[in-house]
């Protein structure tokens, strides 16, 4: 076991899939000499020469659309976001030609691509720089989202990405690159398609990804020491959504909170809620609850962004209102 | 009526035309227009919907380059596909069977008159935003020279001839993959076919510089103006282009100068294009310009073109058959190809 960084564990597992396959390669923005906005690539042009780090111009729609014409004809390209956000701008790209390409051809091509970066609330970097694309992205059909959330996870799951045949956004977050954590010596890949139960319980089902896993567990801390007994799930996968893990957890608790960085309006949990209503209604002793972003751009100033997204408090709250409601 | 730009002279006696390769590219022409006539005859039938944009007057730009393409080549079209898909070497039972939004489309019945893509044919699609394909393009260009030189793969370099309009060619996709192709000498011919107007948009009213072939100069590569009337004289430009690619020196950019004889789509009325401007393109129709070309030079006799024309309209006839009698997709099938598993 060896103590390794988020950013060192997204390197290993690109540099493990690149020494493994030919075909796999990472291009975007300052991703080879300068080795990734967050070092994620730090040196691997050393290693595997220009073209496989292929440093491109700010041109965000079009090496985004080059990666899809490039995985249609047999390779396997890995397209950093220097910050997610910015592909906002490659928006026709992963809609158009990433994620529905493969069913307008009637199966003709297979896009495997992922696109991955930093998303998620900074610290004060402002409203552009603070996107959360997945809430975006989530309509797209063909398209997979995953939102990783610790350096294990972090490196399984961005193997099994760069080894899926679909287009894979892959989400990290912008304050979770130097989290810490032993991660096995021998090589392991992990379920694209499965969440995780982080902490098995009776009383509530918390859904969350991303930063806000680790905002649940500091919530967890202080609600053990109140007598809860909640049970928290990373969903991991965002699109689609694993409702052989979720559903019967529904069905164990009763109670369902989501607590996410995306905005309410559209957000992941908007649609949580929705088909726990079309499935799981007879299930549910309480309403359920969503602990959302503010429906508002990212303020700079560091008081209001506090306020902005969700904090601990808030989820220890919801859970004590939510597991007392009787109905 | 702008004044029209001056068509490029050309001379044919160097051209690298043999007579088959002129029998091969006539039969080619002439089966872009049969299929495009057919397809309105189909849709004011009501045997095909959609937003249906026709190929004619522009068969000697599709033919002249991709027919000088090697089956290993990739080809990246517009909306404005079927003749390109064609040409491609799409059988026209499968490109009719799509209109028709028939199972046995070459997109299954799920991509319609501006999404035909086949892998088999190396047709990269259909792409209906303006200039989206463009990128795609640049996709498979890249993935030829990385072959080559991160996974040692040897051959021909694969090249990829990739389609646009002139609308195309304000927008910022273009600009930053002639960028990307020049800065990586990537194996790709951008051909711009400049038919003067972006549906009612026309070129001199949405562009400082009119002649596109000038704007390749900014990024360093080769571009070319070309009569897209005259199909030797394409066919000989995109020999060039060809072996430059070929040879890993790089991109070039191909403006041919050309006209569409049908409206926009088949739902434009146009009313905008001149009377003049009409009938000064219309007499340079390119399949009856190089059937003189053909019988003057005497690669062919005119029993030999009056055949092709009859086995087309054969094969053409045979395409509306087979689509019409092929099923429709199976609704069990609705949600199919969403995932590379399905």
């Amino acid at each position: 076991m060896a103590e390794t960084l988020l950013f060192n564990a997204l390197r290993e597992a690109i540099d493990e899939e690149m020494a493994r396959d030919p075909s796999v390669f990472v291009l975007g923005e300052d991703v080879g000499h300068y080795g990734g906005s967050y070092k994620v690539t730090k040196d691997l042009y050393k290693k595997y020469g220009d073209l496989r780090l292929l440093d491109t111009p700010i041109a965000e729609n079009s090496f985004t659309g080059m990666a899809v014409g490039a995985a249609m004809t047999g390779l396997r390209p890995i397209v950093e976001g220097m910050n997610m956000g910015f592909l906002l701008l490659a928006f026709n790209q992963i809609s158009n030609n990433a994620g529905m390409l493969r069913y307008t051809s009637g199966g003709n091509f297979k896009i495997p691509l992922v696109i991955r970066g930093p998303g998620g609330v900074g610290r004060q970097l402002g409203a552009e720089h603070s996107q959360r694309l997945e809430a975006y992205f989530q309509a797209v059909p063909g398209l997979k989202i995953v939102a990783c959330s610790t350096p294990y996870n972090a490196k399984g799951l961005l193997k099994a990405a760069i080894r899926d045949d679909n287009p894979v956004l892959f989400f990290e977050h912008v304050l979770l690159y130097n989290l810490k954590e032993s991660l096995p010596e021998a090589e392991y890949v992990l379920p694209l398609d499965r969440a995780e139960v982080v902490r098995p319980g009776q009383d509530v089902t918390i859904l969350t990804y991303s930063r806000m896993r680790h905002h649940v567990l500091q919530a967890v801390k202080t609600l053990e020491g109140r007598g809860f007994d909640p049970e928290v799930i990373d969903l991991i996968s965002l699109k689609p959504l694993d409702w052989q893990t979720i559903g019967p957890s529904i069905t164990k608790t009763h109670r369902v909170i989501v607590v996410e960085e995306c905005m309410k309006t559209g957000g992941i949990g908007a649609e949580i809620v929705a088909s726990i209503n079309d499935n799981y209604f007879d299930q549910l002793d309480a309403p359920v609850l969503r602990l959302s972003s503010a429906d508002i751009p990212t303020p700079y100033n560091g008081s209001l962004e506090n306020l902005t997204i969700v904090q601990p408090l808030q989820i220890v709250e919801a859970v004590e209102k939510t597991v007392a409601l009787q109905v | 009526m702008v004044q029209e730009r001056t068509l490029p002279e050309y001379h044919s006696a160097a051209t690298s035309l043999t007579r088959a390769d002129g029998l091969r590219l006539y039969e080619d022409m002439v089966l872009g227009r049969e299929f495009e006539d057919k397809c309105a005859e189909m849709y004011y039938r009501g045997r095909m919907f959609g937003f249906v944009h026709l190929y004619n007057g522009q068969e000697a730009v599709a033919s002249g380059v991709i027919k000088a393409l090697e089956p290993t080549d990739y080809v990246c079209s517009t909306y404005r596909d079927h003749v390109h898909a064609l040409s491609a070497g799409v059988p026209a039972r499968e490109v009719m069977a799509e209109l028709f939004g028939k199972v046995t489309g070459c997109s299954k019945g799920r991509g319609g008159s501006m999404h035909l893509f086949s892998a088999q044919h190396h047709l990269l699609g259909g792409f209906a935003f303006v200039a989206e394909g463009i990128p795609v393009a640049l996709g498979a260009a890249f993935q030829a020279r990385y072959r080559q030189e991160a996974m040692g793969e040897s051959g021909p370099m694969q090249v990829t001839a990739c389609f646009f309009g002139d609308g195309a060619c304000n927008n910022g996709q273009f600009f930053e993959c002639l960028n990307m192709a020049s800065l990586w000498r990537l194996p790709i011919i951008f051909v711009v076919e400049n038919n003067k107007w972006a549906i009612g948009m026309a070129h001199e009213r949405a562009t400082s510089q009119p002649e596109i072939y000038q704007k390749a100069a900014a990024f360093g590569m080769p571009g070319v103006e070309v009569d897209g009337m005259n199909v030797v004289a394409v066919w000989d430009v995109a020999q060039t282009a060809l072996q430059r690619a070929r040879a890993g020196e790089g991109p070039t950019l191909i403006e041919a100068l050309t006209y569409r004889f049908r409206g926009h789509s088949l739902a434009d009325p146009d009313e905008l294009r001149s009377k003049e401007e009409k009938e000064y393109w219309l007499p340079q129709d390119p399949i009856k310009q190089f059937a003189a070309y053909l019988l003057t030079h005497n690669l062919a006799q005119e029993a030999e073109l009056a055949a092709i024309h009859q086995e087309i309209r054969a094969r053409v006839e045979d395409a509306v058959a087979f689509a019409e009698e092929s099923p429709e997709p199976d609704p069990r099938d609705l949600r199919r190809y969403i995932y590379a598993e399905d």
